[in-house]
């Protein structure tokens, strides 16, 4: 967006609570890997250069990638500036910061999706004998107990977090919900190659059925592997993860897991076919099948015939209970009347309609189905800075 | 996928449920249902029970007529079999719910269908509830629904409208989590 405004010669200032790429300097875990290759980070006039446009960034080449480009692109970053409190200021806004306060006309709120750990009311019914931590809070297997792990969640993160404390000697068993299976590499090419080819990523947030439903999808069971290998439920319970149904209460010492996990694994490899299917159209379509490997399908999940309902938390089998039940953005720092009732701000493609100035940016499907992604934000960021621009050249027809 | 300029019929309001989604989004009160029951002892297994009234969209509503259900057990458990198992009800209601929902998300995807026959099975070791062994579960140890579905639809898209269902049906979540329940003598 700070590229985007520049170039667009509209005065303006970053605010960073603590250094460039904060969050990705202070809240993952060791060995995350971006979950998209390293070609798709197109940035406004920036973008990757380097010898493995195939290979998935570590954290530090994530943190370094983003240094570079603000300093590219010259962005008046103001570092170590906490904010405090948005409030309206007739015109525009007033942003108060542990640094001092600032008015501006218009605002863009690019603080993210993922600020806070969310943790199921039920962690409170948790023995006290057993280790909770968030995957906020995680960074490598060596923080936890020698023993067992409940992982509680399995898309991206729940999936990679098991293999990976699986591996360290921890014997882990990861409850399932809702998640969205998808295969690494497809006919030899990346399904971020494919969904990006084939246009699925530019699926805009007003041309979709259901908007709604879009936004709250989870993220695509994906890892970004050193060998790109697939790391799904199968992929998990080959390694010996235990594959248990939904958390769905804990009653004297004893976890209960629901009894759907077998449909929930049923109607991820349904939409998983689905997405295959849309590739293969597309591939046909565009000439592509004798270029790419043949079309083939995975194995469905394999799910136990009776998956056990019940575990005792209290005979010391598992020290340490991982949430991985995703994330949702802090806004308590905003004093406007832009929420719904789920607390989510009311926007129109990132458009804050009911307060004309203010924007929204980097959230699951904003404006495109890539938004949140690295490669999806320069879409919304030239759309957005376009209509701010329009703004503030006539306040009243936009 | 189903065409999308063909008439499609399952005598579902779709339309109708579309509409209430958005009505509710703006007053979620509305959304709260209560459901109810009363069931009166006759004799020995055997009891009749009503269903008449529930509370929805705000106020006290009512079926058109009274509905009636005699439940007893049979004759292997020395009673008179003067209705169904109170378990073969769960099955009736985890059937009846799953099928709703095949025909109104058919309907909501554009896919005609011609028959839906669903069969259960709901298996039990009596151990449990004779109190012989306390390792075994009153209750199913496990419940197996059969679907078959005659539709203008590929086997595919049959499966993806069985799996939406229990996504989104109601006793097959009563079936699967667990339900505080609690009972009150007065």
């Amino acid at each position: 967006m700070s590229r985007c405004l520049t170039e667009r010669a509209i005065d303006h200032v970053v605010l960073e609570r603590g250094e460039v790429a904060n969050s990705w300097r202070t809240e993952r875990w060791d060995s995350l890997r971006l979950l998209t290759p390293n070609w798709q980070s197109r940035l406004p006039g920036f973008g990757y250069e380097g010898e493995d446009p195939d290979g998935y960034r570590s954290m530090p080449e994530t943190i370094a990638f983003l240094d570079r480009y603000a300093g590219v692109i010259s962005a008046p970053v103001e570092t170590h500036t906490t904010v405090t409190s948005v409030t309206g200021d007739d015109p525009g806004f007033k942003v108060s910061t542990d640094q001092g306060d600032w008015c501006c006309r218009t605002l863009v709120l690019a603080s993210g999706a993922c600020n806070i750990a969310r943790v199921p009311a039920l962690a409170e019914a948790v023995p006290p004998g057993i280790a909770m931590l968030s995957t906020m809070d995680y960074r490598n297997p060596d923080q936890l107990d020698r023993g067992g792990v409940l992982v509680v969640g399995a898309s991206a993160t729940g999936t990679q977090l098991a293999d990976e404390i699986h591996r360290s000697g921890r014997p882990v068993t990861i409850s399932i919900g809702e998640h969205i299976r998808a295969p690494r590499v497809y006919r030899g090419r990346d399904i971020e190659w494919w969904m990006d080819a084939a246009g699925v990523l530019d699926e805009r947030y007003d041309e979709i059925e259901d908007i709604n439903r879009a936004r709250k999808l989870p993220s695509l069971q994906l890892a970004g592997t050193a060998n790109r290998t697939t790391l799904d439920l199968n992929a998990l319970a080959g390694i010996g993860v235990k594959l248990i149904g939904r958390l769905a209460g804990i009653n004297d010492g004893k976890a209960q897991f629901s009894g759907s996990l077998r449909n929930q694994c049923a109607l991820s490899d349904l939409k998983m076919g689905r997405l295959l299917d849309t590739i293969d159209e597309w591939a046909s379509e565009n000439g592509l099948d004798s270029e790419v490997e043949p079309a083939h399908r995975l194995d469905p999940t394999a799910i136990d015939d009776a998956p056990p309902l019940g575990m005792n938390l209290n005979n010391g089998e598992i020290k340490t209970i991982l949430w991985a039940t995703g994330y949702y953005p802090d806004y308590s720092w905003l004093n406007l009347p832009v929420f719904d009732r789920k607390g989510r701000i009311r926007h129109d493609g990132g458009i804050v309609t009911e307060v004309p100035g203010m924007y929204l940016m980097g959230i699951q499907f904003l404006r495109r189905r890539k938004s949140a992604l690295m490669d999806g934000v320069g879409d919304d960021a030239q759309d957005l800075s376009a209509h701010l621009s329009d703004y503030l050249d006539d306040p009243a027809m936009s | 996928m189903a065409d999308s300029d063909k008439t499609v019929d399952n005598g579902v309001n779709v339309q109708a449920l579309l509409d209430a989604r958005v009505a509710l989004e703006s007053m979620p009160e509305a959304a709260k249902f209560e459901w109810r029951a009363s069931c009166e002892w006759k004799d020995g297994t055997y009891s009749h029970s009503t269903v008449e009234g529930y509370f929805g969209l705000g106020e006290q509503q009512k079926h058109k007529t009274i509905f009636n259900f005699d439940a007893d057990h049979p004759a292997v458990f020395a009673s008179e079999d003067r209705g169904a198992t109170p378990v073969e009800y769960v099955l009736v209601g985890l059937a009846s719910c799953l099928t709703a929902g095949v025909a109104a998300v058919a309907q909501h995807r554009n896919i005609q269908l011609r028959s839906v026959v669903a069969t259960l099975e709901g298996g039990m070791d009596i151990q449990g509830i004779l109190g012989m062994d306390s390792d075994i579960r009153n209750g199913f140890d496990g419940i197996k629904v059969s679907y078959k579905i005659d539709a203008d639809a590929s086997q595919k898209d049959i499966e993806a409208l069985v799996a939406q269902s229990q996504k989104r049906s109601a006793v097959y979540d009563i079936v699967t989590n667990p339900t505080n329940v609690t009972v009150e003598v007065n």
